[in-house]
């Protein structure tokens, strides 16, 4: 059992959190047509690595906030935990999110809108 | 015979006059198997019958051997009781630990009829043909046979038998504790290294296993700790401890648990021990604990030596006979064998002499010295160096042994037989640490090639093994450990602390390192000769294990399971060691390139009461009741849960059944009126500047053009493009709505709307509120409808022009402030009415009231159920199953076009989703009208074809229905849009072949006209 520290509660029993699955994957817009393919490796894959995973978590039995977290998924030590809708300063989930194979795909990119609409990413 | 007579030997009573820390003026009555004995208290179920020369407590579970009392703690494998009677009965408890009290009830095991004669021990005349694996070499072949080898098998195996009465009668307690400091065993290391802490301030707890603290020590003599006797020491530290605000003590608690981030699990034996359990405490409490530091005092475990009848009753461990003679003033045997590897056994054999037993000493090494060894030589007990004993023989107890030299290496006999009669052998293989709860928590293990164990190296947690479960068997260096793993995890939690001067010991010096020798030879070569015990509790012989080795079981891990060595109740806690050294031995491997099995928790049972404890029956799972919920009582609903909700179900008159109930409601909500209590509907209050925009992402169809005052119906899909919930959302204003959901899917859809909101749109400004609890709803619903609410007195104008259907107006009803829906599930005029929660009841009588007049008629879910399938109306849930579309629904119509995204829009356009084959939402039409097809039954287009039939899909939904006259049914099949007007067929269960007609699914009224009333 984890403790995990919410950014906004403190310290808490992991009892207290759900694991969202990975972090960082960029939702491709309806409107940019990507493949089949492409769209799978959004809507399906997810990665499984034997040591430092970035995942998302939420506070649902308290604040209910989601952030993201570092974590050695052998050692369960937690490295980092960040804000959603930013990056890992630490330098190793820093690698870690460069070198994911979700960098820079077909999905990654389908996830910009083009200019002339409002909208976001994470 | 060649034993030494001892001068005091003719003493009748097997109680010695050892002081002892059992209460001799306090006599206790127990039964063991139907039989009274009388122990004292202090004793345990052990002591005290071996104070009764009972030394016979079960049956072995393979062979069916009679089996003794092996050791004088939570390691035992043989000694396991059945403890109390009916409801309370408890198996597999180890009598070592079972502290006695009067009128305490006992059964041994495994044993039938009794335990002198045993049926099942024919199997240990037959034990030639069960070799390790034998179960499956036996029952792997042929495959068709399997299901009549189970059979015996599960009445073979199986440990124990649990209480008749499953409702466990005992209450459990659950705490939750934090502190800076946990120590785990409250021995000599455990103690010291508390009260080191402790010192500091850190608020430290201290848990231990018995009912005493002092671990070993308990069954020590002649040691002395700080100038006065080690448990006189030990009771001034208890003293002092139990006077720190900062300390817990916790005796009879075993830390069996260690996880990640230092979180332990302790069980407390609250009242186990007493008579009569006093009601206001829990028979055991589990301690979840959350320790910044964790100090590990878990002590050693001493290992058997593996001799041919090593398993007999009379043999024991000798820290064990040392403890009984002791700790309980009990001399398990007049006639002892002390057999060893090591200089502490000796020790046994001087309390054994002092207790005055005749001992002999026969020591596997041919070069012992010391003082302890001088000692016994000056005490006069005969000592055979480089002697083993190759075979012990009984009948139910050990009544004689074969001793023979043997060769350096214990590899060979390498002389003459000598032949003793004895009623005790008292053996000593060497110390294993006990390393179970660094393990646990993923500490590592290296192999100490000169104390011949496995001791731990880095730890995973934060965290310090001090004393023998480091393998520092020396008190004076445990001591030292303490004191310095104390002061460490004192300052590691921010708390500074003066090292204490570690205390003085005097005890007689010992060589720790003792003689390699993992199997005594037996003078009859591999496999043969009588059996030689590596696992006791599995029945696992040595050469069970080589023989494993040769058959190619060559990891530890495959070693465990085909022999089953080191599982059951006391997972190999005295046998792991000797059986890895045997296969590495086969192997010819060096003993830490095997290694060990993985080590998990629990360290010992604990019983599932304590990890239930009070989240049973009432308080298993919260029941949540709607306002309305004393009136459904008083008027004799029946209910049905839905989620944690309890629904009503129907409203039986008299002695209706629920079928009449059911179709009296459906009649009345479409003759008269209906009356629902759906304040169970999930409801969402959503306000923001980007409110509108966020439901245009969230649901399929649009939502901006909806005007202030309008309801919508929404249908919500996975990013996957398949259905999860759907409701009606109202615009409240221009930047605030109203959204419900599914009874089931409320919490999950706020989560997911959080979800999106946080994580993927954070730049949208929307607030989320659930508002399921603060409004109470009554669905009034028929042609009545709206003459019931004029005469419940409405403020305002109901006619359709005014208030035509998907709108809400807010207003008065009865005096009650109310939001009024104009929506509808039934297909019927119907009005959804809000009132703030507190009101519910009210407004419910009200309506019950005004409604009577004009056939008012409370309805259920099932009567609900019933309404929308007669109009075709989906239940998410129930019709979808998360791999269904809208257009699998027939909803195109729901579905944007014109929108650019919404959540599901790229995953509908994918390939597989225009297959025309994908399983479609069809109203289905039994050729016998008065026969309901069960749901979930299997559709086919052809009844006659071979098995495996090919399935065309399912029924979701049948029902029958009063106001068509027929049963009706809805089902998902395959390419069903393009099958209407033809015939599928249901084969069932029992053979006969039901028959429909594939239809559209809306049954009644399918233009729609009834909705204004
Ligand atoms: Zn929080």
């Amino acid at each position: 059992m984890l403790i995990i520290t919410c950014p906004f509660c403190g310290p808490r029993d992991e009892a207290e959190f759900a694991c969202g699955g990975e972090a960082h994957i960029a939702r491709p817009l309806a409107e940019n047509k990507i493949s089949d393919a492409h769209f799978a490796d959004y809507l399906f894959m997810r990665d499984n690595p034997k040591g430092l995973f970035l995942e998302r978590w939420r506070h649902s039995a308290g604040c209910r906030r989601w952030f993201n977290v570092a974590r050695d998924t052998v050692s369960h030590e937690i490295i980092e935990i960040y804000p959603m809708g930013s990056l890992p300063k630490k330098a190793s989930p820093k690698a870690a999110y460069k070198a994911s194979w979700r960098r820079d795909t077909a999905a990654e990119k389908a996830a910009v809108r083009s200019p002339n609409k409002a909208g976001g990413s994470k | 015979m060649a034993f030494r007579t001892n001068a005091s030997s003719a003493q009748p009573m097997t109680r010695s006059n050892t002081a002892a820390r059992i209460d001799r003026n306090k006599p206790i009555e127990f039964t063991f198997d139907g039989r009274s004995y009388t122990g004292f208290a202090g004793d345990t179920l052990a002591s005290a019958l071996l104070a009764n020369d009972v030394h016979l407590v079960g049956r072995s579970f393979k062979y069916h051997r009679p089996r003794g009392i092996l050791s004088a703690g939570s390691e035992e494998p043989n000694a396991l009781i059945r403890l109390g009677k009916g409801a309370y009965a408890e198996p597999n408890l180890r009598a070592t630990q079972i502290e006695i009290f009067d009128g305490l009830y006992a059964e041994s095991q495994n044993r039938t009829p009794s335990l002198k004669f045993d049926i099942g021990a024919i199997n240990s005349v037959l034990g030639r043909f069960f070799p390790a694996g034998f179960y499956y070499k036996t029952f792997m072949w042929p495959a068709a046979m399997w299901m009549s080898y189970e059979h015996v098998i599960r009445h073979a195996a199986g440990l124990g038998k649990a209480a008749e009465d499953h409702n466990d009668p005992d209450r459990y307690e659950k705490t939750h504790a934090h502190c800076d400091i946990l120590v785990a065993g409250g021995g000599a290391a455990g103690l010291m290294a508390a009260m080191q802490a402790a010192q500091s301030g850190a608020r430290v707890i201290l848990a231990d296993e018995q009912n005493e603290f002092g671990g070993w020590l308990l069954g020590e003599a002649n040691i002395s700790i700080g100038g006065v006797p080690a448990l006189v020491w030990v009771s001034a530290m208890l003293t002092d401890l139990a006077a720190l605000p900062n300390v817990t003590l916790l005796p009879r608690t075993t830390v069996f648990g260690y996880m990640d981030h230092n979180y332990l699990t302790l069980n407390e034996r609250v009242t186990d021990h007493l008579p009569t359990r006093p009601a206001h405490l829990p028979r055991q409490r589990l301690w979840k604990v959350r320790a910044k530091q964790v100090i590990i005092a878990q002590g050693a475990h001493e290992r058997p030596l593996v001799f041919a009848g090593n398993d007999l009753p009379g043999v024991m461990l000798a820290g064990a006979v040392r403890t009984y003679i002791n700790r309980y003033g009990v001399c398990p045997g007049r006639r002892a064998i002390v057999v060893c590897n090591n200089d502490d056994a000796y020790r046994t054999a001087l309390d054994l002499y002092n207790a005055g037993a005749d001992v002999v000493i026969t020591d596997l090494r041919n070069d012992a010295k010391g003082p302890l060894i001088t000692a016994a030589r000056n005490a006069g007990i005969e000592i055979l160096r480089g002697h083993a004993i190759i075979a012990a023989y009984g009948n139910q107890r050990v009544a004689r042994v074969e001793i023979a030299p043997v060769d350096d290496s214990v590899t060979a006999i390498s002389g003459d037989i000598l032949h003793r009669d004895c009623d005790l052998i008292s053996m000593s293989g060497g110390l294993s640490p006990a390393v179970h709860l660094h393990s646990q928590a993923r500490g590592k293990l290296q192999w100490d090639g000169a104390k011949l164990c496995f001791r731990p190296s880095a730890t995973h947690e934060p965290s310090f093994n001090i004393g023998a479960c480091n393998a520092s068997f020396d008190l004076a260096t445990a001591l030292k450990e303490a004191i310095r793993a104390g002061t460490k995890a004192a300052a590691a939690t921010n708390h500074q602390t003066i090292a204490l001067t570690a205390p003085d010991v005097v005890s007689a010096n010992q060589n720790w390192k003792p003689l390699a020798a993992w199997k005594i030879p037996n003078g009859h070569g591999a496999g043969r000769g009588p059996k030689a015990f590596v696992d006791f509790q599995n029945d696992v012989t040595a050469s069970d294990v080589s023989l494993a080795a040769r058959e190619g079981y060559q990891s530890v891990e495959h070693l465990k399971r085909y022999t089953t060595t080191g599982m059951g109740t006391d997972q190999g806690k005295t046998s792991n060691i000797n059986a890895l050294a045997i296969l590495a031995d086969a192997l010819g491997n060096e003993i830490p390139e095997v290694g060990t099995t993985t080590f998990r928790m629990p360290y010992t049972p604990s019983s599932i009461g304590a990890i239930a404890g009070r989240d049973i029956g009432d308080l298993f799972d919260p029941v949540r009741l709607t306002r309305m919920d004393a009136w459904h009582r008083a008027n004799g609903a029946k209910f049905e849960h839905v989620g944690q909700w309890m629904r009503a179900w129907y409203y039986p008159k008299g002695d209706e059944t629920i079928h009449e109930a059911v179709n009296r409601e459906v009649k009345a909500a479409r003759t008269t009126a209906g009356l629902l209590d759906a304040s169970t509907l999930g409801k969402i209050d959503i306000r923001g500047r980007d409110a509108a925009e966020f439901l245009n992402r969230l649901y399929t169809n649009a939502w901006s053009k909806l005007g202030v005052g309008k309801c919508r119906y929404g249908l919500m899909l996975k990013d996957d493009g398949m259905v999860m919930d759907d409701g009606v959302t109202t615009r409240l204003g221009e930047n605030h709505f109203h959204m419900t959901t599914t009874t089931g899917g409320a919490a999950g859809v706020l989560d997911w709307m959080e979800e999106w909101l946080q994580t993927e749109w954070p730049d949208l400004e929307v607030y989320l509120t659930s508002v399921t609890e603060q409004w109470a709803v009554a669905t009034l619903s028929g042609p009545n409808a709206g003459k019931i609410l004029q005469d419940a007195g409405i403020d305002f104008d109901l006619s359709p022009a005014e208030f035509p259907f998907m709108s809400m107006k807010e207003g008065h009803i009865g005096g009650l402030p109310a939001r009024i829906f104009r929506i509808s599930f039934t297909g019927e005029l119907s009005y959804e009415i809000n009132v703030a929660a507190r009101h519910g009841l009210a407004l419910w009588t009200h309506l019950m009231t005004a409604g009577k007049p004009h056939g008012i008629t409370p309805y259920g879910t099932e009567a609900m159920h019933v309404l929308r399938a007669e109009k075709g109306f989906i239940i998410v849930g129930q019709e979808t199953d998360g791999s269904v579309t809208p257009h699998d629904l027939g909803m195109d119509w729901i579905v944007s076009k014109a929108k650019s995204d919404f959540i599901g829009k790229r995953a509908l356009a994918r390939e597989t989703m225009a297959y025309d084959n994908r399983k479609q939402l069809v109203g289905l039409l039994c050729s016998e009208p008065s026969t309901v097809i069960p749901e979930g039954a299997h559709a086919v287009l052809d009844p006659d074809q071979p098995m495996p039939m090919e399935m065309l899909g399912q029924v979701t939904s049948s029902y029958f229905s009063p106001n068509c006259g027929r049963s009706i049914a809805m089902a998902m099949l395959k390419g069903g849009h393009a099958r209407k007007g033809q015939t599928v067929f249901f084969p069932m269960l029992d053979g006969t072949v039901l028959k429909a007609e594939i239809v559209d699914p809306v049954f009644f009224d399918p233009k729609g006209e009834r909705i204004d009333g």
